[in-house]
């Protein structure tokens, strides 16, 4: 009983603690609190609107209590009269718990405890149509003022977009306290696009110099606008002002293109780079046109996606008939988040299994025989995609992407997002981790024996049969690592492999068939020169097309690749 | 059994076969003994077939796997089907004189390369040139700069790929994702009336007729003795004081014209012509029907051709499912266990029960002394 007892009296310590600090954060409570108790609706509208440009959290669940008929004036038993809010459930009585809205605390009888009232008893504070406007108002600013920078900057922006003039002033006094310099930029540019609007010349001339010195991308619109009102007024010195604005946005605008550009395409020859080494080493180093590397991806990005449901809640697969739950972990937060650092090294594994599976049973008998080994595989990649479609259903699956890979960098207007500047970093990394493999282990010094020359390897005693399975696991191990990093890019589905493989087949032709640093070079060559034709032509096909047939001219110029191994051999 | 006794069975054959596609056939189908289904269905076998040939005088005969036949074959397809859309004349949805998808695209007038189309002897004029241009330009950058193997089917594939995706868009003005459909006339015909299906099918086995008997004329020449030359052993040919890269692309061409042949003999019967027939995965499929029928010959493409599609067309119906793990196991099937194809069946049946008897007199022999 004791402990009981100090334990109580902890919690009410806690709790007290607690309502000063939020009455501490909460100077808005007090304010509804005497808008609610005044007089007329007029003098209501005019404390509300002293609201405007405070950023409390208090606000908008007592407003929109307010709108709702929440709000009401309870008259105590000593005369004083008391706002509270009515919240929670109601229990058989029709009572609900009482909140006091000037201190945001339960309210408490004379006994001191606390107080349920029935709603019907009570007197809804009014609201009429002028004051829910006037409460719109202070909505509409209140994210102005809201800690989350993210959401302030955007709120600024839409008041700007706006164009408002009546919203000037929120906007002027929230300038006045504004320490951040994001948002205090975002604040210059909101004024200045207002400030378009304004009758006075000055006003706009100003305006339109801010806007040319800050070329805020967003403001081409307003500008154009402008300038097409001050040409239909005939007003030299605004019309050209709005000009220069214009030109300062317009070569903002090309170099964030270009430098988004030059962004997209390495994370792109990164994604190439990376399908593309697994068919560096199985196409390159042995020989085998596997066409059913696509499908290694494919199983790469499949495992993510099974990874991540047994991370969530499981998953439920009906393959052939036959159907079985896998069960999940149920993890959430950081736990679940990780999901993808264990997929990772799963969807190595799993596609690497299959690509020893896959080398065992049908290409060991081929390595003489490209052309064949292409159909082959060929059939094997059907025979998956097939599969897939039973297992995981021909639509797309959803992997979803954890957090740390989902957000961006805006810096200069240009937006890099996570998960590209991963893969760029990522596949900096595997390439050195293939680099390693191969000039660093005695794996890789037998891999390079075996290519360079089959039959003296194995006469001094290479066992050349276990160091081709395992350079294609190796191969295929890649491909599903690719795979991981697409199922955080794109879509999953049977064909996801489909959409990459002639696109690698070209990266490693290019690059010099069987030589890893041309692959590189090639892989961020067609990247770089695929999106950039993009952005040239406007229109994504045209570019892939122009690209394509960039290729066929290049090879006509070095038919053997950027990067050629010297070979005395005729058929080499 | 010596050469000229295999040449006259197989000129009868030949000969039997095509009275039986070219008389037979039509006949019992104007009597109503073979529906008009069917008769269909090997029309478009029939296309198919002259497909394969092409595949195969490429692959089977000079060692050139080309991914890019179903361009080819599509370009044929294309050059017709612009022609057939343009016999629709005002019979379409928007009851205009010009294409349904163009009026939907926004456009009031036929654009000037579309003009043409509407005489049948440019369409007819046009399968042949331009993918014989398109065959003869890409067929000289790949041969002068000495592509071949895998690095020919793989720029081959591209190609097509290219090709495709070019297709599949709208303002290339050729009907985008849906391709042409719903013809109505050729020369003066209803197209889809059971007589003119049986002249098309008819032509159909004219040309694959004339097709196999020029193959394998060209064969039995010199050029066709440099082409096996190349398959084997280029670098030999080339020592020999022959410029390869000139047969190849004679050879290339030659292809590429019996596939858009082929194509434009396919759409008037099919009824449709779209991207997706252009795409690597329609070429490589044409390399399964070489490889099940027997590659480096002219008879096994067409076996080839017909046999796996008529099991397609059976199995697409009794297991949809399937039909994928059926074609790839047959893809790998093939090729590890029989390289030879359906045609060096009796071949291998002939020396197993050879090796069989054989070995059944060796292991008698001693018994009897």
């Amino acid at each position: 009983m004791n402990f009981f007892h100090r334990a109580r009296r902890l919690l009410v310590l806690a709790a007290l603690s607690l309502g000063l600090l939020s009455r501490a954060a909460d100077p808005a409570r007090p304010i509804i609190a005497q808008a609610a108790l005044a007089e007329s609706p007029a003098q209501r509208i005019a404390i509300i609107t002293t609201l405007i440009g405070s950023g409390d959290e208090s606000i908008q669940g007592l407003l929109a209590a307010w709108k709702e008929d929440a709000l009401f004036v309870y008259a105590a038993p000593d005369g004083a009269k008391i706002p509270v809010q009515l919240s929670g459930d109601k229990d058989d009585k029709d009572s609900q718990a009482a909140t006091r809205v000037d201190t945001g605390k339960p309210l408490l009888s004379a006994a001191g405890q606390p107080l349920r009232l029935i709603a019907a008893d009570l007197t809804a504070v009014e609201h009429t149509s002028a004051l829910r406007r006037a409460m719109k108002a202070v909505l509409d600013l209140l994210d102005l003022s809201t800690p989350d920078l993210k959401k302030r900057i955007s709120a600024i922006q839409t008041l700007g977009f706006a164009q408002d003039a009546e919203k000037l002033a929120a906007l002027q006094a929230r300038q006045k306290l504004e320490t951040v310099p994001a948002a205090q930029l975002a604040l210059r540019e909101a004024i200045a696009l207002i400030g378009l609007k304004d009758a006075s010349t000055e006003v706009k001339l100003a305006s339109l110099q801010e806007l040319e010195a800050l070329h805020p991308i967003g403001s081409a619109d307003a500008l154009r606008a402008a300038l097409k009102e001050a040409e239909a007024a005939s007003h030299p010195s605004l019309a050209a002002a709005a000009r220069a604005a214009l030109n300062a946005v317009d070569r903002h605008l090309t170099t964030v293109n270009f430098f988004g550009t030059l962004f997209r395409g390495l994370s792109l020859g990164s994604i190439l780079l990376v399908v593309a080494l697994g068919l560096a080493i199985t196409f390159g180093l042995m020989g085998v046109i596997n066409m059913a590397h696509g499908e290694m991806i494919a199983v790469g990005a499949y495992t993510t996606y099974v990874v991540q449901n047994v991370f969530g809640s499981g998953l439920a697969l009906s393959p052939f008939g036959f159907s079985f739950h896998l069960p999940g972990m149920n993890t959430g937060g950081w736990l679940y988040e990780s999901y993808f650092l264990f997929a990772l090294p799963l969807s190595f594994l799993s596609a690497a299994l299959v690509g020893i599976a896959m080398e065992r049973t049908v290409i060991q008998w081929l390595y003489r025989r490209p052309l064949e080994s292409l159909l082959a595989t060929w059939g094997v990649s059907l025979f998956l995609q097939q599969f897939f479609r039973r297992v995981f259903g021909s639509n797309n699956v959803q992997v979803s992407s954890p957090s740390y890979l989902s957000d961006n960098w805006t810096f200069n207007d240009i937006i890099f997002g996570w998960n590209r500047v991963f893969v760029i970093g990522f596949a900096g990394l595997i390439v050195l981790g293939v680099w390693l493999v191969l000039t660093r282990t005695s794996l890789g010094l037998l891999i390079r024996a075996v290519m360079q020359n089959r039959n003296m390897a194995s006469c001094m005693g290479v066992r050349t049969e276990r160091v081709n399975m395992l350079t294609f696991g190796l191969g295929s191990g890649l491909a599903g690592l690719a795979g991981a990093f697409l199922s955080q890019i794109g879509n999953v589905g049977p064909s996801l492999g489909q959409s990459y493989i002639v696109d690698c087949f070209m990266t490693v032709v290019v690059g010099g068939v069987g030589n890893l640093p041309g692959t590189v070079v090639s892989a961020f060559g067609i990247g770089l020169a695929d999106q950039s034709l993009q952005q040239i032509l406007l229109n994504p096909v045209l570019g892939k097309i122009t690209v394509l047939i960039a290729i066929i001219l290049f090879l006509q110029w070095r038919p053997a690749g950027i990067f050629v191994t010297k070979s005395r051999s005729l058929e080499g | 059994m010596s050469a000229p006794t295999t040449r006259r069975i197989e000129f009868i054959a030949v000969a039997v076969i095509a009275t039986l596609l070219i008389v037979v056939f039509p006949l019992l189908n104007s009597a109503g003994v073979i529906s008009n289904f069917t008769l269909n269905l090997w029309g478009k076998y029939l296309c198919y077939a002259l497909l394969a040939i092409s595949v195969d005088l490429l692959w089977g005969y000079t060692g050139l796997l080309s991914l890019g036949q179903a361009l080819f074959f599509s370009l044929g397809g294309y050059m017709l089907g612009m022609h057939l859309m343009r016999m629709i004349g005002d019979l379409g949805q928007y009851k205009k004189p010009i294409p349904d998808f163009l009026i939907f695209l926004g456009w009031t007038e036929l654009p000037t390369f579309w003009k043409p189309f509407s005489s049948f002897p440019f369409a007819a004029a046009m399968v042949i040139l331009l993918p014989g241009l398109v065959a003869l330009l890409f067929g000289f950058l790949a041969f002068r700069s000495r592509i071949k193997g895998v690095y020919f089917s793989i720029l081959t594939q591209a190609l097509t790929y290219g090709g495709s995706l070019m297709f599949f868009r709208n303002d290339m003005l050729m009907g985008g994702n849906n391709g042409f459909t719903d013809y109505k006339f050729l020369l003066g015909a209803d197209v889809r009336d059971a007589s003119t299906q049986r002249a098309l099918f008819i032509a159909t086995a004219v040309t694959l007729v004339l097709v196999y008997l020029g193959c394998s004329w060209l064969s039995r020449t010199k050029l066709g003795l440099i082409q096996r030359a190349i398959r084997d052993g280029e670098n030999r040919v080339l020592f020999s004081g022959y410029a390869a890269a000139g047969f190849k692309l004679f050879i290339f061409v030659v292809a590429a014209l019996i596939a858009s042949v082929g194509g434009a003999l396919y759409v008037p019967q099919v009824g449709i012509i779209n991207p997706s027939e252009m795409t690597p995965d329609k070429s490589l499929e044409a390399v399964v029907w070489v490889a099940v029928g027997g590659r480096g010959t002219l008879v096994g493409p067409v076996i080839g051709a017909i046999v796996v599609n008529a099991l397609k067309s059976w199995a697409t119906r009794a297991y949809p499912d399937l039909w994928l793990f059926f074609l790839g196991g047959m893809f790998i099937i093939v090729v590890l266990l029989l390289p030879g194809g359906i045609v060096s069946l009796p071949g291998r049946i002939k020396t197993w029960w050879a090796r069989r008897t054989a070995a059944s007199a060796e292991t008698a022999a001693p018994l009897a002394s």
